[in-house]
């Protein structure tokens, strides 16, 4: 780990904790409901975030909690690191009423308003054009809030990211543009779609500060999302973030990933942020190892009863088939 | 307007455009409330519009709130549901329908799914303004009302006086839900005036107005075609023949009830509009007569609708692509023959 050399922010020592915290939560609950799906316990549909950890979890400990974000289908990681709780999430995953959206959105729509996660696209790229929506909204009613928007590596191809680009620069938004790079377009490599070597180099000609940095690095991570949001917060404008965090699992849950080039696997994996931080903090003494220990069998229980929490819980009721398409009052049309 | 509302409306009145009207009610809603926020392009001072609908209001509101944005349709599209999410009332300008297809995804995919998809959470209060039949060749004068038709949690309003535009556009502006407000073209482009109640004057969406009584027929209409069903119903009213009309006024939510009632009454219905007849709006609508009032017709209902081609650019063809009062005039007596 290179943190050495890391301003690490003025963090202190429990929000380095509670950062790696995070990440392990992300980390265990992607595994366990992989497990529950891989085992029949429920039937769904998943996007892994493996190896996206400290790329979500780094990037949402530089904003505060009033802040907005707005993610992708891949959200389970910067959901978490936005706050929402475990019940919640799971609930929404399967669809059950304690889900946060009721169970209406699901996998790919994981919407948390109350902490700022306004909503997940599953719509490649269509975040963007919205964040700026909320970064127009922050700037003209003064409220000082940032909007953070990930989106993949896939979306710098398609037309509404530019043109969100253009209109953030032009109206100098408060937004961070965060392009979590997994080197992967679903099933195509970066190199296969692209003669763009490095992803932030598209905001340049915007106007827009590009910066690239390691995305299994937490502490990287944080730091070049606190010098964006300080500039978005201080009126200077978007930032494009690009977070190289390679993918080690296929797109989807099912996809085997057999067309990924094994070797890069591997280093990818040995390369895993979540014990590399772990570990981090344990050689700077922020973390004792059996504390280490001890948090990852917390949060091993937490997640177990969240996930019993949604699974025991009841889908919804035949009446809310045509609630929620209009404001309360109007009838949708039938 | 029926006559009972208007009897109920006992504000004002003032001779407006129909752009007029459309002005006066943005003028109002942004003076009403800091959070609405006007986004499109060119609609800043000059030229105020390129039909001169917001002229005057980014000099009176600023620029800030009244944003000329970049030839940038799914930015424009993507900053109003961001905004609306964020706690504003933006309005959206899209030039022409046309290039509504550039902001399908963030209509369709975001915009009215959001409430539904976040469980009733977050809601947003956004209105999209577009132009509609303008004749000017395939890419600059389509009727695409029917495809939002089909998308559930968006509403769609399509006036048809200077009244309802101003009523009804304020009505978008501070529904708490996605709403698609039509202008119809030679409507905005006409430069006749006509009485519009002044202030905050709301026309609720969802209720039709029956601007001619009639008992023999009934035509249910919505924008352009309105003022075009009131001409054949005065032509058929020397025949003899005694045609009601009903101005939709919106196509959701649709007033089944005002057609029901009407349709009852008369028998016989013709439905007309500018979009293309084939899986138009009047198809859904005659299906809804069929359905509830099959035993009490006297004959099936009648579409009289645009051509299913693209718009043409000729002339000679654009006159038949579209159907005038003639045309309508000709279906009723069809169905009263």
């Amino acid at each position: 780990m290179t943190t050495d050399d890391v301003d690490v922010g003025g963090l202190s020592a429990s929000r380095l904790v509670e950062i790696y915290r995070t990440m392990l939560t992300v980390r265990l609950a992607d595994e366990r409901f992989m497990r529950g799906l891989s085992r029949g316990e429920f039937p769904g549909l998943y996007f892994p975030v493996h190896g996206m950890e400290a790329a979500a979890a780094g990037v949402i400990a530089a904003l505060r909690p009033d802040d907005y974000y707005i993610s992708t289908y891949r959200g389970l990681a910067d959901v978490l690191a936005k706050g929402s709780s475990l019940p919640a999430v799971f609930g929404e995953l399967l669809g059950r009423v304690t889900g946060m959206s009721r169970g209406k959105g699901g996998t790919m729509h994981l919407a948390d308003p109350e902490r700022g996660m306004m909503l997940t696209t599953g719509i490649v790229g269509s975040g963007t054009p919205i964040a700026n929506g909320l970064g127009l909204a922050a700037q003209l009613l003064g409220n000082g809030r940032v909007t953070g928007v990930s989106f993949g590596d896939g979306a710098t191809s398609i037309g509404a990211l530019p043109e969100a680009l253009n209109l953030a620069a032009l109206w100098n938004l408060p937004v961070i543009f965060v392009c979590h790079n997994n080197l992967w377009g679903e099933h195509t490599p970066l190199a296969a779609y692209t003669r763009t070597a490095r992803l932030a180099e598209r905001a340049t000609p915007f106007g827009i500060p590009g910066v690239t940095v390691d995305g299994t690095d937490v502490l990287e991570v944080y730091a070049a999302a606190a010098r964006a949001a300080d500039r978005a917060r201080a009126g200077d404008g978007p930032t494009f973030l690009e977070v190289v965090a390679p993918r080690v699992l296929g797109h989807s849950f099912g996809d085997t990933g057999d067309y990924m080039d094994k070797a890069a696997v591997e280093q990818a994996r040995a390369n895993d942020p979540v014990p590399k931080f772990g570990e981090w903090l344990v050689a700077h003494g922020h973390l004792g190892r059996d504390e280490l220990e001890a948090m990852r069998q917390q949060v091993t229980d937490e997640v177990e009863q969240a996930l019993a929490v949604a699974v025991n819980s009841a889908g919804l009721p035949a009446d809310e088939l045509y609630t929620d398409v209009f404001a309360p009052g109007v009838d949708a049309p039938r | 307007m029926t006559t009972t509302e208007m009897a109920q409306t006992t504000q004002a009145t003032r001779e407006l455009t129909f752009a007029e009207a459309i002005n006066d009610a943005l003028d109002i809603a942004l003076g009403a409330d800091p959070t609405v926020l006007l986004l499109g392009e060119d609609i800043a001072d000059p030229p105020g519009g390129v039909v001169r609908l917001t002229h005057g209001l980014s000099t009176k509101y600023g620029s800030h709130r009244v944003r000329a944005t970049p030839i940038s349709e799914q930015a424009i599209a993507g900053a109003a549901v961001g905004a609306a999410l964020g706690g504003l009332r933006p309005v959206a300008e899209i030039m022409l329908m046309d290039f509504i297809t550039l902001v399908m995804d963030q209509l369709v995919n975001h915009a009215a799914k959001h409430r539904y998809m976040s469980g009733g959470t977050s809601h947003l209060p956004l209105t999209v303004h577009t132009r509609i039949g303008h004749r000017r060749g395939a890419q600059h004068s389509s009727s695409y009302e029917a495809w939002f038709m089909h998308v559930p949690g968006i509403k769609v309003c399509v006036p048809a006086t200077a009244a309802d535009a101003k009523g009804l556009l304020l009505s978008c502006i501070f529904d708490d839900d996605p709403c698609l407000f039509l202008e119809p073209t030679p409507m905005v482009r006409s430069r006749r005036r006509s009485e519009v109640p002044t202030g905050d004057y709301r026309v609720p969406i969802g209720r039709a107005a029956v601007p001619r009584a009639g008992s023999d027929v009934s035509v249910i209409t919505y924008g352009q075609q309105t003022p075009a069903a009131l001409d054949a119903a005065a032509m058929l009213a020397d025949e003899g023949i005694s045609a009601e009309v009903v101005d939709l006024r919106s196509l959701v939510p649709l007033d089944h009830q005002t057609v029901l009632t009407s349709v009852a009454k008369t028998r016989r219905a013709v439905v007309t509009h500018t979009a293309a007849r084939f899986a138009g709006p009047g198809a859904e609508i005659s299906a809804m007569i069929h359905e509830e009032l099959f035993g009490q017709l006297e004959r099936p209902v009648r579409r009289v609708a645009t051509a299913s081609t693209p718009v043409p650019f000729a002339p000679s063809l654009a006159q038949i692509h579209s159907p005038d009062a003639s045309a309508i005039a000709e279906s009723i007596r069809e169905v009263m023959a």
